[in-house]
């Protein structure tokens, strides 16, 4: 069968952890600003101006780390903006987080075009390299599918756990899970309410930025106009098929990466009798599919998308 | 015990709490009128006053939610000399040990109740959480106050008067001085609120002061060392309570005499509705009912008693017409019902007060007006070439403001800013206005001071009068053996047959509500399915 023989090849997997790579950066930010009670829709533009950022600031001479933080700055920039509009001043949030993508991408393009007006084709960068870790990157199998990614693939697995970690056994995460569920009982308890939501907003936006900038940086060496291609709202949807936990977070991108490297080989397999737009479909509908069946059950935080005002009844 | 509880150990260097002359306007409203207020170590002060006195006002600014326009909060501090607390900052007063449970409780139902209990009291940014240490205190708390709680429980798992004690434990575990309880006994089944007060009295004899924000008379009779009253934003009275009296106190809270409501007597006139041998089987006791079979009749106030979560949503839900019986049969005027709908009922003029008057009485975010409509929006009286008619909703509104004594800001003020009182006379006015023929009253009074109670019991009771059929699903014996005509017990989702009122043993109608007694006509009813 050749779906099974798809399956089971080693590069198959390392494909689909190579698409799900920056979906697990985008799902962990979305899922910390929603923890604390923020929707954060302006993911699909952070992502554009993470990737532009982190590219950029490589093309003009920082390291390749260095291009990261300015993409995780760049990400709590455009948070900030999000979290000042919709926290202390309890503006919608769809309203605003959109108005945060439209203001990122358009940004992001400008500085593109004001940097490079003449170029046809974008400059290139020396990207993140695949890894040769000794001995893990030899196992059979796994050294392919897992460890002979590049780093920013094994920070996003670094990632999923410290997200973990924090929001289950810290006190700040204990913090961030009470004040997207009833943030009247974190200001009865002495906390700031506002502190932490902005707080979380920048830094699950930092993350988000990281996911675009691993697309400029380590799957591509380039930066190109409509390159993020609607991943920062994929993020969005798994975030709910995650229900705001980060294993199972890494999980729903693996899958959706799973579900998009079988449909590139199965157009190869099958493409001469289907047009290519279905399988371009599949991945979506599949995860329509998986979230219709788990988001049923779904447990929002409580407070998400509700603005707390301090000293209003 | 009770002699015990009722002298006030009052000397000044035991003074720990002293409020100045604090003044609090909203707008053109004035919450708090120039109050002070003192409490010592170990007394327990009452702050009794209508819904809209001040109280809630009063103790948030205590707490820092909400900042004075003028007047002082001062705290003692570990040597017994006041000092003052800086205001509008809930840290500030946790820190000087003042601990306060809401009315509404601010916990975060997502975790569990030792979650809660910890939250904040650990500096944030720490790698782990040491909950070994905040679980032995807390054993060590539970075993001395006798409030046991399972803290491994999520908190929305968690029965209302579990979560309160998760509350006062949240106080405690912060070492407070002073707890602060608004309206701790609104949500409470009597049993629960006893046990409570037994805790507070021990906790006051170790040391713990105590203000419990309250406007029921009796309970805060038998807790409380000293009594403050507050009515329309001022303090108007403050006593021993050993000095109180149940009628002076409550002229005190209301501002004039308490009109004591009365039945007159009335012949009931034809069955409006009648249940016959309704089941509704949900596999859930609460929301099931079991071969009942009830019947109101005009001019007759049918009283349903039970103990809240025993068959009374599904009744409610099906005389609303929100849901259908699996068997048996639902007769209004003498004719079967074989659709269920809400607004066929409506039609046929069934009108309700919901139990959860916030929640499914009103739109917070809607004016009081709006709301007022909001049952009728296709009357024509609202409409005016098809479009609704604001000027005469608002003029209906004006009416009903003034009618039933709601107040508010106006017509055009959110409801959500209204109190809980005059949420009710809001529905009241809306419901009665129409001239039902049935009134659904679920838990009407509950939560209500005593003027906006007896408001409520003299409306009914002139709808009474007006030949209107009432089923009144209450908790509240005194209610329920004033204004019920007839009174029927539900329990685990059986109805006795209704007896008259006049008949009835109070302590026997409170062991039938607790299922502890069968009823005692029963073998008069022609069904079995009663008594087995």
């Amino acid at each position: 069968m050749e779906i099974i023989d798809i399956l089971l090849a080693a590069s198959f997997w390392e494909a689909a952890i190579r698409i799900a790579t920056p979906l697990i950066f985008g799902v962990l930010g979305a899922l910390v600003c929603e923890r604390a009670g923020v929707l954060n829709l302006g993911i699909e533009g952070i992502f554009t101006a993470g990737a532009m950022a982190g590219w950029m600031a490589v093309w003009l001479g920082a390291g390749l780390w260095g291009g990261l933080l300015v993409a995780a700055l760049a990400g709590g920039f455009f948070g900030l903006i999000h979290a000042i509009l919709t926290v202390p001043l309890g503006l919608s949030q769809h309203v605003s987080g959109i108005g945060v993508t439209l203001l990122a991408t358009s940004l992001s393009y400008f500085t593109y075009r004001t940097a490079l007006p003449d170029v046809s084709s974008p400059p290139r960068i020396t990207p993140f390299q695949p890894l040769d870790i000794p001995v893990l990157s030899d196992l059979p199998f796994i050294g392919q599918a897992l460890f002979s990614q590049t780093a920013m693939t094994i920070l996003a697995f670094v990632l999923v756990f410290v997200t973990g970690w924090v929001l289950y056994r810290t006190p700040l995460g204990l913090a961030i899970r009470a004040v997207g569920d009833n943030p009247s009982a974190v200001e009865a308890q002495g906390l700031s309410v506002y502190a932490l939501r902005i707080g979380a907003v920048v830094v699950g936006s930092a993350m988000m930025a990281l996911g675009g900038a691993f697309l400029t940086m380590s799957a591509f060496d380039a930066f190109f106009f409509g390159m993020i291609n609607g991943r920062g709202w994929v993020c969005i949807a798994l975030t709910v098929f995650a229900s705001w936990r980060p294993g199972k977070a890494l999980i729903g991108a693996l899958l959706f990466g799973a579900f998009d490297a079988f449909q590139v080989r199965l157009q190869t397999e099958v493409g001469a009798f289907l047009p290519s737009q279905v399988f371009l479909m599949m991945p979506y509908i599949l995860s329509i599919i998986a979230l219709i069946v788990v988001a049923r059950k779904a447990d929002y935080p409580k407070a998400l998308l509700v603005p707390w005002f301090k000293g209003q009844r | 015990m009770s002699s015990a509880a009722h002298t006030s150990p009052k000397t000044s260097q035991d003074l720990l709490l002293s409020l100045a002359g604090i003044t609090k306007k909203f707008g053109p409203l004035i919450a708090n009128d120039a109050i002070d207020l003192t409490v010592h170590r170990g007394e327990i002060v009452a702050l009794l006053g209508e819904n809209g006195a001040g109280k809630t006002t009063l103790m948030n600014i205590l707490f820092g939610h909400y900042i004075a326009d003028e007047g002082t909060v001062s705290v003692a501090n570990q040597n017994g000399e006041l000092e003052l607390l800086e205001p509008g900052a809930p840290q500030a007063a946790l820190d000087a040990g003042i601990g306060m449970v809401h009315q509404h409780f601010t916990l975060a139902e997502n975790l569990t109740g030792l979650d809660n209990i910890i939250l904040g009291t650990e500096p944030i940014f720490r790698l782990r959480r040491d909950r070994t240490k905040a679980r032995a205190k807390l054993n060590d708390l539970m075993a001395r106050s006798g409030l046991s709680v399972d803290l491994d429980q999520p908190v929305h798992k968690l029965t209302v008067g579990e979560k309160q004690r998760v509350e006062i434990l949240k106080a405690l575990y912060r070492d407070a001085r002073l707890l602060v309880l608004d309206e701790p006994t609104a949500v409470l089944t009597p049993q629960e609120a006893e046990s409570m007060f037994a805790t507070l009295r021990k906790l006051a004899a170790s040391g713990l002061s105590v203000i419990i924000i309250a406007h029921k008379l009796a309970e805060v009779l038998a807790v409380s060392h000293r009594i403050a009253v507050l009515r329309g934003g001022k303090k108007v009275g403050e006593m021993t309570t050993s000095d109180a009296d149940h009628r002076s106190i409550a002229e005190l809270m209301v501002g004039h005499e308490v009109p004591v409501s009365r039945r007159t007597a009335r012949a009931p006139g034809n069955p409006v509705i009648s249940l016959i041998d309704v089941t509704i089987d949900r596999g859930d006791s609460r929301r099931s009912l079991h071969g009942v079979n009830i019947t109101a009749h005009e001019g007759e106030i049918l009283g349903i008693a039970g103990v809240s979560g025993n068959g009374q949503a599904a009744l409610a839900q099906l005389i609303a017409g929100l849901d259908k019986p699996d068997f048996g049969t639902v007769e209004i005027f003498g004719k079967k019902i074989t659709k269920f709908d809400a607004h066929q009922f409506a039609q046929n003029g069934i009108a309700r007060i919901p139990e959860d008057r916030h929640h499914d009485g009103m739109v917070g975010s809607m004016t009081v007006a709006e709301n007022i409509a909001i049952e009728d929006v296709r009357s024509p009286e609202y409409q005016k070439l098809g479009f609704l008619d604001f000027d005469a909703i608002r003029k209906r509104a004006e009416h009903a403001i003034t009618d039933y004594d709601v107040r508010c800001p106006g017509p055009d003020a959110p409801a959500r800013l209204l109190s809980g009182g005059n949420i009710q006379k809001l529905i009241l006015a809306r419901v009665l206005e129409k001239s039902p023929k049935l009134i659904l009253a679920n838990q009407p009074s509950r939560g209500l001071d005593v003027g906006a109670q007896s408001e409520v019991h003299r409306r009914l009771l002139e709808a009474r009068q007006a030949g209107a059929a009432v089923i009144l699903i209450s908790e509240d014996l005194d209610e329920l053996l004033t204004i019920s005509d007839q009174i029927a017990v539900i329990h685990a989702g059986h109805i006795t047959s209704s007896m008259a009122t006049e008949t009835i043993d109070r302590s026997e109608l409170g062991l039938m509500m607790a299922g502890q007694k069968k009823h005692a006509h029963a073998d008069t009813t022609k069904n079995a399915g009663e008594t087995a």
